[in-house]
């Protein structure tokens, strides 16, 4: 056993370490120093997230089953950012009187599925994949059954953990058939070995099938409405934004790295994915009356643009979907920023709470009005920039037919986003409105950085170079 | 430092400041420094632009500077002008002015004015920039706060008009971006400086094919070509006064310009084989606008679908592909864009008073409001045509201009448009003999006051425009058909 090996592990080993210390601070903080638990978490977790910035050894551990290298590294910032800002909304709730017993569990608990992202994100083995995504899922359920008083958090919960279960079991069974075709899960092996013979090709529709779960693409996506209105917002927000980022990353790593020689064949079925994705997304957004349920639905068509810079298959391609996320990550946290304000204050997450939203809190309704303006790639929101890559980069690959559709999709999703505005802006307020009200200075902060980015990840063009400059290999 | 570049700060600036301040003077004080100072640097550029022309006759485009942006994807950020945009840039400085002091007495007035900033951002952003990747990112800028200038202090089905203006346009987009996005793919060099492409590159023809009308149609959406005009009566008529002057004013000579500028003259083969069909479009557009003008009622709409006939006439003079026929388009868009915000700004004037836009229930208003009638009669008369008007400078370049082209199908279609002028006066003559003559139809309209001050700055400097090009169209013909010139040629080099 060479210990050298969890040098490598950097970002694991920090996550690990601060999952433990916040495990003994969450035993012995009792009464008073009770309320310290919330700042040392931001803070130590900030800390976590600023370290990740330096720079890293790269490399494969373990035999090669896990491997580290500049861009895992950024996508594993992604995905902390995310999960930072995710942690900066949940301050009231997690201080509301029911939750404000079990704020330990929550930190501990979404670290610990982090913990499976990173190992998703960093796996050069289809094991380590497959138990990344185990680790990342079932703590998933646990939070999604966070409300446990409340009926339909407990059902989100129980649905999230039976379609996981039913997601690891296609996806393991998909493996099965790629072990019995190559005889190896080592990316590196496979990516030798691999043929393009109806076996494999069954493993790879499985596997798809599975990630697809985590990803929420259409027809895999039945559950994430029913999941995303039940869960606590924050976790809702978690799950739209870094579990889908980090199942995105596992994705373009498996097929970029192992079924390169085969990408007529995976192109073919993600060019069907993301069209159906998008179109389904789009057409069941309009009508929802839940705003949670809306964002689950408009989540559901941004995984389908995110398969569009997948399908490019090249350099390029990778650049824009990793960016993509990034841009996603603001521009969909932003949104849920706001909604755990207005349901924290109100209790209410009907779309029409947010009627006349402007006239209480004009602020609120500026961020969300930049969020919504980013999701459907209005400049100079990042969500533009992000979407034009996405759409440059899959015509790198001649998919202009692809392009079509979803440019017509996106005006589509511009309507039912522009429907938001309309509540917030126009439309008059009901009796019950939502009353002027200050949120707390976590969520302001979070909303912030949220800002700052829409704002600025697509106008400083730095942040593009800079991931289209980390070595990668296919 | 590029002083195009002003044209972009300036309004950032003004938003900026809007942002601070709450008090209704302050607000009105900064958009009057801020629209000044744009109308002042847009005065500045032609002197300087007519001056480095004359030092350089030869170059395409002036005040040409580059920044690199997204090195990765050869995507930067690069300004230039000729004639025609400085043209258009003036233009749009003259109706953000004029539009400034349309909405002297706005409620919600800090955030119309934040909006309306914004929107003017989009148009000189598009006029300035000569790479397609800004173009496109200046254009939609332009589009979205038309939903909430429409939406918030628009008037009757508001929030339907808004939404359809939105989608439709953005529907336009749509087809744009995958234009573009075509044009950069296949010109042989991945690139988005429109002169690189238009000089140095060539997209073959078999891709001309589809990126042609897919660009043509996405910027023909904005002009109103026929299918497609459907979301301007509806936004006209519900949008709030200066919204309507800059919408129909400029926003919509950014469809013109954009199919002159990119489908054409990037695409020349493309346009010689295909723009016959658009010619048909933009020749239903011309007639079937001015017929349903003379069926409205509403004031808003006679003028909407005056507008759709008469940018119809724009499109349809770029596609005739010559000299003559296109420094007449152009011409065209000034003088439309002039004396439809006019139009506007007195619709707006009148409706703010009698509360009705019908014309059935108005007459009389000439001994009302004596002041705001000569001058709807004024661009009444512009918009039919009268001589000394920019409106008959215009429309006599275009015709002009389409009976040079040989071939029985062009002079059809010239014979066809020429008749709009016909109906134009039709339904011109229609509503001014209605709504400013003979009797007074309701007597609560006798005691009403005629213009105030900051209405009246608004419509005489219109006027003042309108009659300056009416009387020395050759300065402004000469500015815009010297670059006409690079355009013509590469369409006769096919």
């Amino acid at each position: 056993m060479n210990f050298s090996n969890f040098l490598l592990m950097g970002q694991e080993t920090g996550l690990i370490v601060v999952v433990i210390i916040l495990f003994f601070c969450d035993i012995f903080s009792t009464g008073k120093t009770a309320k310290w638990f919330y700042p040392l978490s931001i803070i130590l977790f900030s800390i976590l997230t600023l370290w990740g910035f330096c720079p890293k050894p790269e490399g494969e551990a373990f035999g090669g089953i896990f491997v580290t290298s500049d861009m895992t590294v950024l996508m594993k910032n992604i995905l902390n950012i995310a999960t930072l800002l995710v942690f900066l909304q949940s301050y009231r709730w997690l201080n509301s009187k029911e939750q404000s017993e079990e704020k330990g569990e929550f930190f501990i608990i979404t670290l610990i599925t982090l913990l499976g992202m990173y190992l998703m994100v960093s796996a050069n083995n289809f094991m380590m994949l497959y138990i990344g995504m185990e680790t990342a899922s079932l703590p998933l359920a646990c939070l999604a059954a966070f409300n446990k008083h409340q009926e339909k958090s407990a059902e989100a919960g129980v649905k999230f953990i039976l379609i996981s279960a039913l997601a690891s079991a296609v996806m393991l069974f998909g493996l099965s058939f790629l072990y019995g075709a190559m005889g190896t899960l080592y990316f590196n092996d496979m990516s030798l070995t691999v043929l393009n013979n109806p076996v494999t090709i069954f493993g790879l529709v499985f596997f798809l099938g599975g990630l697809g779960f985590k990803l929420s693409l259409v027809p895999f996506h039945l559950w994430t409405a029913d999941v995303y209105e039940g869960a606590p917002t924050s976790v809702t927000a978690y799950l739209s934004v870094v579990s889908k980022g980090a199942a995105t990353f596992a994705l373009i790593f498996a097929l970029f790295k192992v079924f390169g020689s085969m990408d007529i064949v995976w192109q073919n079925i993600i060019w069907w994915l993301s069209v159906i994705t998008i179109t389904l997304g789009n057409l069941f957004a309009i009508r929802q009356k839940d705003i949670k349920r809306f964002f689950a639905f408009s989540s559901i068509s941004q995984a389908g643009y995110i398969l569009v810079g997948i399908i490019a298959y090249n350099a390029q391609g990778m650049t824009a979907t990793v960016y993509y996320i990034l841009a996603y990550v603001f521009s969909n946290l932003a949104a849920f920023a706001v909604i755990s304000a207005v349901e924290n204050q109100s209790g209410k997450t009907s779309i029409a709470a947010f009627n006349g939203l402007y006239k209480s809190n004009p602020k609120l309704t500026l961020v969300m009005m930049l969020s919504v303006f980013s999701l459907g790639g209005i400049p100079v929101c990042v969500g533009f920039f992000s979407k034009l890559f996405i759409f440059l980069a899959a015509a790198s690959a001649g998919q202009y037919v692809l392009i079509f559709i979803v440019v017509l999709n996106t005006v589509i999703s511009l309507y039912y986003y522009l429907l938001i505005i309309l509540a917030m802006f126009i439309k008059e307020p009901e009796e019950s409105a939502v009353a002027t009200f200050k949120s707390d200075i976590y969520n302001r902060i979070g909303m912030l950085i949220c800002v700052v980015g829409i704002l600025a990840v697509g106008l400083v063009s730095g942040i593009y170079s800079y991931i289209n400059s980390l070595n990668w290999v296919i | 430092m590029n002083i195009l570049l002003l044209f972009v700060f300036i309004p950032i600036l003004m938003i900026g400041l809007l942002f601070l301040t709450n008090s209704m003077k302050t607000i009105r004080s900064i958009m009057v420094a801020g629209a000044t100072a744009l109308l002042a640097l847009s005065i500045v550029l032609v002197i300087l632009f007519l001056r480095e022309r004359a030092i350089d006759p030869i170059a395409e485009m002036l005040f040409i500077s580059s920044w690199s942006w997204y090195a990765p994807l050869n995507i930067s950020f690069t300004v230039g002008v000729d004639g025609i945009s400085v043209a258009m840039l003036m233009l749009s400085s003259i109706i953000v002015f004029t539009g400034v002091f349309s909405s002297w007495n706005m409620n919600m007035a800090k955030e119309f004015f934040l909006w309306y900033c914004l929107l003017s951002i989009g148009v000189y952003g598009f006029f300035i920039t000569i790479d397609l990747f800004s173009m496109f990112m200046f254009y939609e800028v332009a589009l979205i706060p038309m939903y909430l200038l429409i939406g918030l202090w628009g008037t009757g089905k508001k929030e339907y008009a808004a939404m359809k203006l939105t989608l439709m346009l953005m529907g336009g987009s749509a087809f744009l971006l995958v234009g573009i996005i075509g044009i950069f793919y296949t010109s042989g060099h991945v690139t988005f400086n429109l002169l690189e492409i238009a000089n140095n590159l060539h997209i073959p023809i078999e891709h001309q094919r589809w990126i042609f009308p897919a660009t043509f149609l996405g910027f023909g959406v904005l002009g109103a070509l026929f299918p497609f005009h459907t979301w301007s009566p509806d936004g006209h008529a519900s949008a709030p006064t200066a919204v309507s002057m800059l919408h129909a004013g400029v926003l919509m000579k950014l469809g013109g310009y954009g199919c002159f500028r990119v489908a054409i003259y990037l695409m020349p083969e493309a346009a010689h084989e295909l723009g016959w069909i658009f010619l048909i479009l933009t020749g239903i557009s011309v007639v079937y606008g001015a017929f349903s003008a003379v069926v409205q009622t509403d004031l808003k709409y006679i003028n909407a679908y005056s507008s759709v006939s008469h940018c119809g006439l724009v499109l349809f003079a770029i596609l005739m592909m010559n000299r003559t026929a296109m420094t007449g388009a152009i011409m065209q868009m000034l003088s439309h864009g002039l004396m439809t915000a006019l139009f506007f700004a007195l619709i707006g004037l009148i409706y703010g008073r009698t509360h009705t836009r019908d014309i059935r229930e108005m007459g009389g208003l000439m001994k009302i409001m004596p002041f705001a009638s000569v001058c709807y009669v004024i661009a009444g008369l512009a918009s039919l045509g009268l001589p000394g008007l920019s409106g008959f400078v215009a429309e006599m370049t275009i015709f002009v201009g389409s009976f040079q082209n040989a071939g029985v199908f062009r002079t059809v279609l010239t014979i066809i448009a020429c008749c709009s002028i016909v109906i134009t006066a039709v339904y011109i003559l229609r509503t001014v003999g209605k709504i400013l003559y003979g009797p007074v139809q309701n007597e609560h309209h006798l005691h009403l006051a005629d213009a105030a001050w900051y209405e009246k700055i608004s419509t005489v400097g219109l006027i003042l425009a309108i009659v300056f090009m009416g009387f020395y169209p050759s300065g402004v013909a000469e500015m815009i058909s010297n670059s006409i010139i690079p355009i013509i040629e590469r369409l006769a080099g096919v």
